[in-house]
């Protein structure tokens, strides 16, 4: 296939038009590998890629380059998350020039929650950028062959340029407000250099589906992939607290009411699940789904498997 | 102006420590304003410092006095009998004061009895709120001016991020605006959603505390 701007698996599903799947594994907060590999396990073959995250929620855990180097080794292909609160412009080119090195291929650029989130509320953040220029940043890396001072990227004069050919991912949430402003900021990560979006978990299925209207009608869904975000619900608890103290995520009550009165709220949560992935599919400009199973990734497999987007497709 | 608020009175009286004559010295600019270390609170400062004496037991002779601005050397001369008095300088003005005074008298002990907080402004009776972090290189032009390196929690450039919801900001829905709501209303309301369109490059820090302590030379006026 010419015309990819990495040697991402992930790209070349979405180059051929294959319906993607992402999935979301959050490092351990120790230094214990064991339970990547484990988490890795169950994403194994169900998912095309898998997101690892930057210290979410800004809890100190496994650095995702890190975790991602070791979901690697067991077979997953990883997209690198990093935000922008802990690192400037200086020590996230030096880490995506080591990610490449690696071999790790995907990075989502994100802005980070805000360290009084964590358990570092003391701390200082960065935001020397914002996920925006943190696009930009890494576009003009692979295609400009510059570091974002302009100089190239070659050890030396003589030496040759070696710059880090990585597929450049961005967020995007709906459900946060200005409503208005929503498209905009697509537009603006998509002209930045954006390659795939992954939105923030979807369960106001009405306002997403205005998004996306918003979005095809500037002719975003050709320029972009779009992945939709998808959490199943553990339990009614969990919904509630998704839908009361998450900032930027919008639960209509009628999954409350629905989990309430099941037998089963972990079955009935990946039943709506899967139904929420099915209808999302039909929606004209979506790629993909980001299956983010916040630690229960091990009821992944049977997620995709009911919704139906299994086998994965191989790439040539 | 500069905004700041007076430390609780027990690190006050740690900082004092075994000093026997106080001076208590107010600033009649910024934090007078902001009702932090004017003149009034130089004395509310006196009377809580002599009760708590009381009940201690403890001797100490206390002074207050307040001058016009502790950020200029000028005014400082109206206290040096004081200052030569006094064992221990209890600066009620910003830190940017309390350094001055030190500056002035070399060879006295000088304390800050406030928490310098930033530039902001009086948004309501007994409300100040911050409006400017000093960058260097103004952009309020391009944001309609409003800050979103003050206002924002992140400082985003591009517009809000993910946890702006009904016009708060997600580090604390309760009290703090989301900057980029502001923004994104007051460019609506005047017509100019355009701007906000535009990708904003990385911004040049090197102007703002990044670049280390500033200097502002203005050639006309040095002598
Ligand atoms: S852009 Fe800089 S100088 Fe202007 S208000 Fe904001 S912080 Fe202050
Ligand atoms: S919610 Fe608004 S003010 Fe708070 S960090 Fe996000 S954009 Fe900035």
């Amino acid at each position: 296939m010419s015309g990819l701007k990495s040697e991402s698996n992930f790209e070349k599903l979405l180059a051929a038009n294959q319906f993607v799947v992402t999935g979301e594994l959050g490092p351990p907060k120790s230094a214990d590998s064991t339970v990547i590999r484990e988490k890795a396990g169950y994403l194994k073959g169900r998912v095309d890629a898998v997101n690892i995250t930057d210290n979410q929620t800004a809890i100190v855990r496994m650095s995702s380059i890190a975790a991602g180097t070791i979901a690697l080794q067991e077979g997953v292909e990883p997209v690198i998350q990093i935000t922008c609160r802990d690192r400037n412009r200086i020590a996230i080119q030096s880490d995506v020039l080591g990610a490449y090195a690696i071999g790790l291929r995907n990075i989502l650029c994100l802005t980070g929650d805000h360290q009084t989130f964590g358990n570092h509320p003391t701390s200082k953040n960065v935001y020397d950028m914002d996920s925006i220029q943190l696009v930009r940043m890494l576009k003009d890396m692979r295609d400009e062959k510059r570091f974002a001072c302009g100089d190239e990227i070659r050890n030396g004069k003589n030496a040759p340029i070696v710059e880090p050919r990585i597929f450049i991912g961005a967020a995007a949430n709906p459900f946060a407000d200005p409503f208005e402003f929503r498209v905009i900021r697509l537009a603006k990560k998509i002209a930045a250099g954006a390659d795939f979006i992954q939105t923030q978990c979807v369960y106001d299925m009405a306002r997403f589906k205005e998004w996306m209207k918003q979005a095809r009608n500037k002719g975003l869904h050709e320029k972009v992939k779009i992945l939709a975000g998808v959490t199943p619900f553990k339990s009614v608890g969990m919904a509630k607290y998704m839908r009361d103290k998450v900032a930027g995520i919008s639960v209509p009550d009628y999954y409350i009411e629905r989990l309430s009165a099941a037998e089963d709220k972990a079955a009935e949560g990946i039943n709506i699940c899967v139904e929420q992935i099915k209808e999302l599919r039909e929606i004209e400009g979506v790629a993909g789904v980001h299956l983010m199973a916040i630690e229960w990734e091990r009821r992944v497999p049977e997620i995709v498997e009911r919704a139906g987007l299994l086998p994965r497709p191989s790439v040539k | 102006m500069i905004v700041a608020e007076r430390k609780p009175f027990d690190e006050i009286l740690s900082m004092i420590g075994n000093a026997r004559k106080v001076l208590i010295l107010g600033c009649g600019s910024c934090v007078t304003v902001c009702m932090a270390g004017g003149e009034k609170e130089t004395q509310l400062l006196a009377s809580t410092i002599r009760l708590s004496d009381k009940k201690q037991n403890i001797t100490r002779e206390l002074r207050c006095a307040t001058i016009e601005r502790q950020c200029d050397k000028e005014f400082f001369a109206a206290v040096a009998n004081d200052v030569k008095w006094a064992d221990i300088i209890v600066s009620m003005a910003c830190g940017v004061g309390v350094q001055f005074c030190g500056e002035v008298f070399t060879d006295k002990e000088v304390v800050p009895a406030l928490n310098t907080k930033f530039y902001g402004a009086t948004v309501e009776q007994g409300v100040w709120s911050e409006r400017c972090v000093g960058c260097g290189d103004c952009v309020l032009f391009k944001f309609g001016g409003i800050c979103p390196i003050a206002r924002c929690s992140k400082s985003l450039l591009n517009g809000p991020c993910g946890g702006s919801q009904n016009g708060m900001c997600e580090v604390d829905p309760e009290n703090i605006q989301c900057g980029w709501q502001l923004i994104y209303d007051r460019m609506a309301a005047i017509g100019r959603l355009d701007l906000l369109e535009q990708n904003q490059p990385l911004k040049n820090w090197s102007t703002g505390r990044d670049g280390g302590p500033r200097r502002v030379v203005k050639e006309d006026a040095t002598l």
